[in-house]
């Protein structure tokens, strides 16, 4: 054994790489809940890959023939419906982990120097992820596969000049069709699943280049041993490679319950419009995609000009890519960043989820209200998240927050004479919104300067 | 005095959290409902003996023009406990390209064409395999007991649960005919309130109570073809979910093993 692993490393650096990465990768000994996500990230990627193939080998591309290839699998083929079940739910697990692993990054401050090349690595897998889900989405060939993909793609027609062009482009046709369907299919199947390993590969290779952040957001490797071991790290193996597996097994928990138990999830992770097989004649009378989407949707939906919903969308995803420069606070953690800091991530998450809700409804005078309501607040959360980078002065404060009034004022100006009167009744409560929180995250501090008051960082990680 | 409006400010914040997902828990479970109030299929999926009198019933009333061509005849008979003999003899009504009965493994299509469905419904008549799925059971029991004569369509009935359905009542032998009345109902503050209700005119060979039981074994035996796997993935799922649990213990204390002179 020993002989071997001498002619293997040799020849290629195995018992380097495995050090390298995992038993002598020092990770800080503080991790908590929230990293866990990464790996199980990483778990639910090879069970996409591996439930994939197997799917791969049984499903039909084919505009004719796609949807009755997939009650085949589920009817059929020796445990197809477990393989499909496992797929179609790895989707909906994928996202939730990938949210829970950027809002872990969004408390400790993962992005932060040195590491904003991770974050922009795993920005890009979060894309990739998006266009893999949506061509997914396409293949079982039901109401809803084919519809969203229509509204998804008629977006880019809605870029003036050239817009109608490429939308055909992508197509392949005038509208979605066997055409579409099998390049949908070549990209989730090769195209983009290489791209995402690529891009995962990278995101690790630089992680493990700067080392992994903790909750406390401190340094670990400022203070190192005689041997130049951190004196709060640990090797990555076996420590988190057992604790890892605890996360696993929970995870493997709420995954299988959903699989065995409520494979629709409530028709959240098969709509059940897509019972029914694509019929290009007949729209369905409410087209939302699946939930995952649904926050940048409702972005979409709260601008009434089709390229300014482009666009809104567009910036809600780009705007994160920026986020490293944009908080330059130089704490990571929230742990010792200000309340209002804690508040205003929290109540981004709130916006969030609420624009994920509106996105699964259909639009009525209130709930269009609301998305612009929290449309704004999510880019608002950018603005307050600079504002706190240092602290300011009370005419600045003023300054920041009149500017942002009267541009959320100028916004309400040039939509309210297009609004119906029912949806004039809600302006002015809706308005709240945005202006409590504006006026509690910019103007807090000048009041009760504690608010964003930040606490000494620990030199070592606390427990 | 900075402390007192700090924790104004504090409170003020975690109250604008709270009453946001408030709503959003409010919003979220009034869903607005629209069409008629669906009526409980209540069926049970573990009932053999409903399931084949639903396949049976499906076969003689709705198999002739609906085809479920996801299905085969001898996947039923597997799950229900019915022989390739019996199916051929008894429950096997289409034919092959060459006129000869479609075989146990077959899948279950439709004998009337789509011309002469178009021609003769003015629609094509859905595909049963996964109704159930798109539509939910409620929807299929309730439809099934709200068809209503009404002269102004074809066939001389409507339907509450689908107003201008092409379908005709089927089922009305053993129903017998509903009617439609309205009542205006005044509540006192000049607030008119319209309930509608099926009453039976003419009665079916069957009484209210056995006509509910005959569309509750439809309605369970199309939750059944929608998913034929259901049973086994609940029962699979359960000893899936005890190795779990067993695993998380052994895991558990692995991981407390190799951490405990970490501090």
């Amino acid at each position: 054994m020993k002989n071997l692993m001498a002619w293997i490393d040799a020849r290629f650096p195995l018992t380097k790489m495995w050090e390298d990465h995992l038993s002598k990768y020092y990770a800080p000994k503080n991790f908590n809940f929230w990293y866990y996500f990464g790996s199980l990230a990483l778990l639910v990627l090879v069970l996409q890959i591996v439930t994939g193939v197997f799917l791969t080998m049984h499903y039909k591309p084919d505009a004719g023939m796609a949807f009755a290839s997939v009650e085949y699998i589920m009817r059929d083929v020796n445990w197809g419906w477990l393989i499909r079940y496992m797929h179609a739910t790895g989707a909906s697990a994928f996202f939730i982990v990938v949210y829970l692993h950027m809002f872990r990054g969004l408390i400790y401050g993962s992005y932060k120097n040195p590491r904003e090349l991770i974050w922009i690595f795993g920005m890009m897998i979060y894309l990739a992820l998006m266009a893999e889900a949506f061509m997914g989405y396409l293949l079982p060939w039901g109401q809803m596969s084919y519809w969203g993909a229509q509204v998804i793609v008629n977006l880019f027609g809605a870029i003036p000049g050239f817009g109608p062009e490429l939308a055909v482009w992508i197509r392949g046709d005038f509208v979605v069709s066997d055409a579409t369907l099998n390049r949908f299919f070549a990209f989730h199947v090769v195209a983009v699943p290489l791209v995402l390993i690529g891009l995962i590969v990278a995101h690790i290779l630089a992680l493990h280049e700067v080392g992994s952040n903790n909750p406390d957001g401190v340094d670990i490797k400022k203070d190192k041993d005689e041997n130049g071991i951190p004196v709060d790290g640990i090797p990555f193996h076996p420590y988190y490679s057992v604790k890892d597996i605890v996360g696993v097994v929970v995870f493997l928990m709420f995954f299988f319950a959903v699989i065995f138990f409520a494979p629709e999830m409530g028709g959240y992770f098969l709509e059940h419009a897509n019972f029914i097989p694509a019929d290009p004649l007949k729209t369905p009378e409410h087209i939302a995609p699946v939930w995952y989407f649904t926050p940048f949707y409702t972005v979409l939906r709260a601008v009434p000009n089709p390229f300014g919903g482009v666009i809104a969308m567009g910036a809600a995803v780009v705007i994160l890519f920026f986020l490293p420069w944009i908080d330059r606070n130089p704490i990571r953690s929230w742990r010792y960043r200000g309340f209002l800091h804690k508040y205003n991530i929290l109540f981004f998450v709130v916006a969030f989820i609420w624009l994920g809700f509106l996105g699964v409804q259909a639009v009525t005078p209130l709930f269009a209200e609301l998305g612009l309501r929290f449309t704004e607040v999510y880019f608002l959360f950018f603005i307050v998240m600079w504002f706190y980078n240092k602290p300011r002065s009370a005419v600045f404060s003023f300054t920041v927050f009149a500017t942002l009034i009267a541009l959320l004022l100028f916004i309400d100006s040039i939509r309210f004479s297009a609004l119906s009167t029912e949806g004039k009744d809600y302006i002015t409560t809706a308005f709240l919104i945005p202006a409590v929180y504006l006026f509690l995250t910019i103007l807090g501090p000048v009041f009760a300067s504690g608010l964003t008051e930040e606490k000494p960082v620990p030199a070592r990680v606390t427990h | 005095m900075n402390t007192t409006i700090e924790t104004i400010f504090k409170l003020l914040a975690i109250f604008t959290i709270v009453i946001l997902l408030g709503f959003l828990v409010k919003a979220a479970t009034s869903g607005s409902h629209h069409g008629v109030p669906l009526q409980k299929a209540d069926i049970n999926i573990g009932n053999k003996a409903s399931l084949q009198r639903g396949y049976k019933y499906a076969t003689n009333y709705c198999l002739g023009c609906h085809a479920a061509s996801y299905s085969r005849y001898n996947r039923i008979g597997r799950d229900l406990g019915i022989t390739e003999k019996q199916l051929t003899d008894n429950l096997i009504f289409t034919s092959n390209i060459r006129g000869e009965q479609s075989k146990p493994g077959d899948l279950m299509k439709v004998a009337m064409t789509k011309t002469y469905a178009k021609e003769a419904f003015g629609t094509v008549p859905p595909d049963l395999s996964l109704l159930t799925r798109s539509r939910g059971v409620d929807w299929i029991y309730t439809y099934l007991k709200s068809f209503y004569k009404d002269d102004s369509r074809p066939f001389g009935v409507n339907n509450l649960a689908f107003p201008d359905v092409g379908m005709p009542h089927v089922l009305w032998d053993l129903q017998g005919w509903q009617e439609k009345h309205v009542h205006a109902e005044d509540d006192g503050h000049g607030n008119k309130h319209e309930t509608v209700s099926l009453e039976l005119s003419e009665p079916g060979s069957k009484t209210p109570a056995e006509y509910d039981q005959v569309v509750r074994d439809i309605t369970n035996f199309m939750a059944y073809l929608a998913e034929p796997v259901q049973q086994q993935r609940k029962t699979l799922g359960f000893f899936v979910m005890l190795f779990l649990v067993v695993f998380f213990v052994a895991a558990y204390f692995l991981k407390k093993e190799y951490w405990k002179d970490i501090h």
